[in-house]
């Protein structure tokens, strides 16, 4: 390195290199532009928040109320309601999810029949691809009281002897969420476990089988433990996205007998902000869901980052 | 996979046990589909009668041709697929092309551009400052608000990213070597060699676009021209068990002057039906390259 370059024709250099990659540039940035105006353009729209924005006059043509927004909406006691509900429902779908998945990938991993095995994987991760809007449809048709099968079987199982309607009961939501997530996303979360079990040296098993170790005992001695550093890793990422716990889940399956327990954080901006036309509220709203988000996020990736130099060794 | 020896009865137990899970995992996932199946082909009054199960017991085709009669449905297919096809081109694209610039090590925007994108997975400006700047932009009531906002994500680009870092610097540095240019360089050899990753991208994009709903409700609900095939049957979903929609309503009139009848759960089949079989057609393809793509971002040498 010569270290007496001086300051211009360093310039010059960068320059240069510049004008070598006009190529290069003029295929990126007019998609850098694309992504600020589209992603962090909205963020500058947080002002709002801190006035009593009216539709018609421009951004700085309105009236400034600074904290007015957010006071209100911490004494909301709707708010409480709703940031329950989103918490309760995460970690319902979160720990719900986690167990199945892992369930799921620990019984296709011991099956032997290799066309068995595929095509039990293939119909797992088919409701993945469905829209929530088609899954909605087919989670009221199964809670229906006239003829879902659900209460169907329950009936002929005598274990009830009216159609109950799952639907209308505002304690059972969250669980009604939680299972129709574990229907629609088993199979998928069962892949990443799947490809870590893969993973696994196999002379811990042949380890295992010489010393007498069973199926049962080899899943519990060995995959189990193994997979461990991808179930936390998994556990802790997505703790960040506890301040997210779905929307369109939600909003297509509550109802007004249950919206006391369905209302999300995106439902209370609709109904509570957009269409009272309170944007700035909404605003608020939105800024206090985006903030805590991000702090999980980075909480979640600090643990996850220290945690992970430890459990990976 | 011949680490099993046969043990005897609790291994049998095993087998039994993950057999028989498996075989209720499957039959729990498809039911609903193969019931919804049934009752769209199924006459609408005979279906209000109960016991459909996995099989139509009163055949009809009636549902589906009322319902692809409305214009009103033709117009929200067409809609959903120009989406589908023009996101996805475009996204795949793009997407190709900035990946292609940040994976040139030497480029030297290469690391702003990313810090650019990724922080984009942080932060959401959220759900009113994003309205008013679609709605300031001019796309509310506009097609182009379902192509244009997500062209390129970042969970997309660093996917397709470390692919093209996998592949050999010697294929590009013998084209550079001849004087052959950027972009030639990603259109001619780049692009052809990343088929695998853009497939997966392709099909994530596209499956997402045929899904979306709550863009058609948020911006273009005012204008019929624009809606989509999920926004028609969110709406279907909505007014549920009563005939309030206004699709209900025209097809219940359409239906009233002759021997059919039509109900709110035999629309609500019909059109998960008409909804479902695009991703049941392109789920081969789905199947073959999203497990590559699932795992692609943790591949390292």
């Amino acid at each position: 390195m010569n270290t007496s370059i001086t300051l211009p024709r360093r310039h010059n250099k960068l320059w240069d290199k510049i004008k070598r990659q006009k190529a290069l540039i003029l295929m990126s940035v007019p998609f850098v532009v694309h992504i600020i105006i589209f992603k962090y353009v909205p963020i500058w729209g947080w002002l709002m928040a801190f006035q009593n924005y009216w539709p018609g006059k421009g951004l700085f043509q309105q009236t400034w109320v600074g904290f007015e927004n957010f006071r209100l909406l911490f004494k909301d006691v709707v708010f409480y309601q709703v940031l329950r509900n989103t918490l309760a429902m995460s970690i319902i779908k979160l720990v719900m999810g986690t167990v199945a998945s892992i369930a799921l990938a620990l019984a296709i991993n011991e099956v032997r029949a290799v066309k068995f095995k595929k095509t039990a994987q293939t119909i797992s991760y088919l409701p993945h691809f469905i829209s929530w809007v088609v899954a909605a449809n087919l989670v009221r048709d199964a809670l229906s009281t006239d003829g879902g099968i659900i209460n169907q079987v329950l009936m002929s199982l005598r274990i009830i002897k009216e159609p109950i309607m799952f639907l209308g009961i505002p304690k059972m939501f969250w669980w009604i969420i939680g299972i129709s997530h574990v229907w629609k996303e088993v199979g998928w979360g069962a892949i990443i476990y799947l490809a870590a079990i893969a993973g696994i040296d196999p002379a811990l098993y042949e380890a295992a089988v010489i010393d007498g170790a069973g199926r049962l005992k080899q899943m519990w001695y060995i995959t189990l433990p193994s997979i461990r550093p991808t179930i936390s890793i998994l556990l802790i990422m997505n703790m960040g996205y506890l301040m997210s716990s779905g929307f369109e889940q939600q909003y297509l399956l509550q109802n007004g007998r249950v919206i006391d327990y369905a209302r999300v954080f995106a439902i209370y901006e609709l109904d509570y902000g957009i269409k009272m036309m309170r944007y700035s509220f909404a605003t608020a709203v939105g800024i206090f869901k985006s903030v805590v988000s991000l702090i999980l996020v980075f909480a979640a990736n600090q643990i996850a980052k220290r945690w992970g130099q430890e459990g990976l060794m | 996979m011949n680490r099993i020896h046969y043990k005897g009865l609790g291994d049998t137990i095993i087998d039994i046990v993950v057999y028989v899970s498996l075989i209720f995992l499957i039959i729990v996932t498809l039911y609903p589909f193969l019931n919804t199946l049934a009752v769209s082909f199924n006459d609408a009054l005979d279906s209000s009668r109960g016991g459909i199960y996995l099989w139509p017991r009163k055949f009809s085709l009636y549902n589906y041709k009322s319902l692809l009669d409305r214009k009103q449905i033709f117009h929200a297919s067409l809609v959903s697929v120009g989406r589908t096809v023009l996101s996805t081109l475009f996204c795949t694209f793009s997407t190709a092309m900035v990946a292609y610039t940040i994976s040139r090590k030497d480029f030297v925007l290469r690391k702003l551009v990313s810090f650019i994108y990724v922080l984009t997975m942080y932060i959401d400006g959220g759900l009113v400052p994003t309205y008013f700047l679609i709605r300031s932009l001019g796309l509310t009531n506009n097609f182009w608000v379902y192509v244009l906002p997500g062209l390129v994500s970042a969970f997309n680009l660093i996917v397709v990213r470390t692919y093209i870092n996998g592949l050999p610097d010697s294929l590009t540095e013998s084209a550079r070597v001849d004087g052959a240019g950027e972009f030639l360089i990603f259109w001619k050899i780049v692009l052809p060699l990343c088929k695998p990753v853009l497939a997966t991208i392709a099909l994530f994009v596209a499956v997402d676009n045929w899904n979306a709903w709550f863009d058609t409700f948020l911006y273009n609900s005012a204008n019929a021209q624009l809606s989509t095939l999920q926004y028609e049957l969110m709406k279907v979903l909505q007014s549920a068990n009563t005939m309030t929609g206004s699709l209900l309503q025209a097809l219940s009139r359409a239906a009233a002057g002759t021997s059919n009848t039509i109900t709110p759960r035999a629309i609500r089949a019909t059109m998960t039906v008409i909804v479902t079989v695009p991703i049941v057609i392109v789920y081969p393809f789905l199947q073959k390259y999203f497990v590559h793509g699932l795992t692609l971002g943790g591949v390292k040498e």
